[in-house]
């Protein structure tokens, strides 16, 4: 191959080989680009639960957020409400089964339960043709932050300090400053009373979604599980140590030893207007409320032997028929899930902190 | 005329849906694990694109077998010829290789496959030390075809600019003629 590089001149040969490195250079940088090396601070989804591991401590085997939970089962059955807005199979007259979780806010598998801390409920609906609706759902009203950028930084900034154990009030403040739509997320969050566990309590899915029909007609929506059992009050935080550390669990579990517990699926209708890219902002009250069916869970089991630990509530694992909407917290939750997961599943098992006897947690179908 | 002989019109048709295929697929994936923001819209062009390439993929492999392929140029070296040749079939298996890959892991881990309307089966069975598995795999699978690909345009480009001996236009969509001042090519 020399032999025809030579018969041209030797620096016309070593311009023509310049070219080459720079083109073949420059693709590689392009793709650098993408794949993030150009841009060590930018915040990614590995970086985002590094701070939740950086902030809780290593707990291999558990999440990253919502660390503390149980494995829930029942059925969803839809009245046909829904098929107005979605052509989403769901939402048709029938009876679908659901595997879902009840869980704690926080990166902390081993916390003791608090009264004050964020309740969720996940759910995994199992369609027809292989189609799932996964959603992870909190009882607030409206969540805290609205882009992943600041849920990071709120992290960070709550962050109890190692020395008091408590967040540093010049960080929160700060933090607070900044952002003054989680100040009036926090405020719409204490204005809501605690209900006096999970059974009690509607989980609101804060992000908003765009439901389309048949006819290709949109529809954004937000949606609750809103409890139909009595609200009962929530015990006194000081008496908390009294219950025990799983006092909330284990108030769950006693309840589904002798009944099952029900929450009615309704969606809110949004208006033009009610921003959809907005967490932390609550919809107007009088928006029209659509009942569209009734969530039956009836079996709890502890995490070691129940089939939700291996489940990744990503809230994008849509059926046809509902989509994600612009929320930049949609992407991020679904991303960042997806990471905890990967990371959690190849680590070893461990005991989680509250285990549910399987004769109490086995209640008849 | 050009008289460097090229490859089939099927094969060539092929090589550049593929090309452009995987080199937005490989923009795309590591893209997507390093985005927060666009996370959701690039996982939803991967999929079904993945999907495209595996098709794509098989008909190449069947495209392969059918058509003869050109003589080597004399420009390269026999050990040139042996590294082309592995490279080619390298290339092949990660096309083919990946995709599948990452359609087991999703499978592995129970995470739906949509494409369009319709959800894919899943190939392989629930369990999650497949899926820690596949999923690294996946990783270095794409990188070891970044790698390829970024030696495969190296090469090509050498020959090109540097040699001058017309190589990729054995590849063009089009027959091209004579470029001034490229030298001729003897066999």
């Amino acid at each position: 191959m020399n032999d025809l590089a030579t018969r041209d001149t030797p620096s016309g040969t070593r311009a023509r080989l310049a070219v080459v490195i720079a083109l073949v250079s420059s693709v590689g940088g392009v793709f650098l680009y993408f794949g993030g090396w150009l841009s060590p601070g930018r915040l990614t989804p590995s970086r985002l639960v590094d701070t939740f591991e950086r902030v809780n401590g290593p707990h291999p085997g558990f999440r990253r957020n919502h660390a503390k939970g149980v494995s829930i089962s029942g059925y969803f059955e839809a009245n046909g409400a829904g098929t107005r807005f979605s052509k989403a199979s769901v939402f048709r007259i029938g009876r679908v089964p659901v595997v879902g979780r009840f869980a704690l806010a926080g990166g902390m598998p081993y916390a003791g339960d608090s009264v004050a801390t964020v309740r969720s409920m996940a759910l995994r609906f199992s369609l027809p043709n292989g189609e799932e609706w996964r959603t992870g759902m909190n009882n607030i009203p409206v969540f805290v932050v609205n882009t992943p950028e600041a849920f990071q930084e709120q992290l960070i900034a709550m962050a109890p300090d190692s020395a008091t154990k408590k967040p540093n009030p010049e960080r929160v403040a700060a933090f607070l400053a900044k952002h003054p739509e989680t100040a009036r997320a926090i405020a719409a969050i204490k204005a809501q009373p605690a209900t006096s566990g999970f059974e009690d309590s509607t989980y609101k899915s804060l992000n908003a979604f765009v439901l389309s029909d048949e006819a290709g007609r949109t529809t954004n929506v937000r949606w609750s599980m809103e409890s139909m059992q009595p609200v009962g009050h929530a015990p006194a935080v000081a008496n908390a140590p009294a219950l025990g550390a799983n006092f909330l669990f284990d108030a769950l579990v006693a309840r589904l030893a002798v009944q099952p517990l029900r929450w009615r699926l309704v969606l809110t209708i949004a208006q033009a207007g009610d921003s959809t890219r907005d967490a932390t902002q609550a919809w107007p009250e009088s928006r029209e409320r659509v009942d569209v069916g009734t969530l039956t869970i009836d079996h709890v089991e502890g995490e070691a032997t129940g089939p939700a630990r291996t489940i990744n509530f990503d809230p994008l694992v849509l059926p046809n028929g509902i989509a994600g909407s612009d929320d930049p917290l949609l992407s991020a939750r679904s991303a960042a899930y997806s990471q905890s997961f990967t990371r959690r599943v190849s680590e070893p098992v461990s005991v989680s902190a509250v285990v549910v006897p399987a004769s109490e947690g086995a209640n008849e179908r | 005329m050009s008289n460097v002989p090229q490859f089939a019109w099927s094969s060539r048709v092929l090589h550049w849906l593929m090309a452009v295929a995987l080199l937005a697929m490989l923009a795309i994936g590591m893209t997507m694990v390093v985005s927060l923001e666009h996370y959701r819209r690039l996982v939803a062009i991967h999929r079904p694109l993945g999907v495209l390439i595996l098709l794509l993929a098989v008909i190449r492999l069947v495209n392969r077998r059918l058509k003869p392929l050109p003589p080597f140029l004399a420009t390269m070296s026999a050990r040139e010829r042996v590294i082309a040749t592995a490279s080619e079939r390298l290339l092949y298996g990660l096309m083919l290789l990946l995709p599948l890959v990452g359609w087991g892991m999703l499978s592995a881990a129970q995470i739906p496959v949509r494409v369009g309307p319709m959800v894919l089966p899943p190939i392989l069975p629930h369990s999650l030390s497949l899926y820690t598995l596949l999923r690294r795999a996946h990783t270095v699978l794409a990188y070891l075809l970044f790698i390829s690909f970024m030696a495969h345009l190296s090469a090509v480009l050498f020959h090109t600019v540097v040699l001058r001996d017309g190589l990729l236009s054995r590849m063009l969509p089009w027959r091209p003629r004579d470029v001034d001042g490229a030298p001729p090519h003897q066999r």
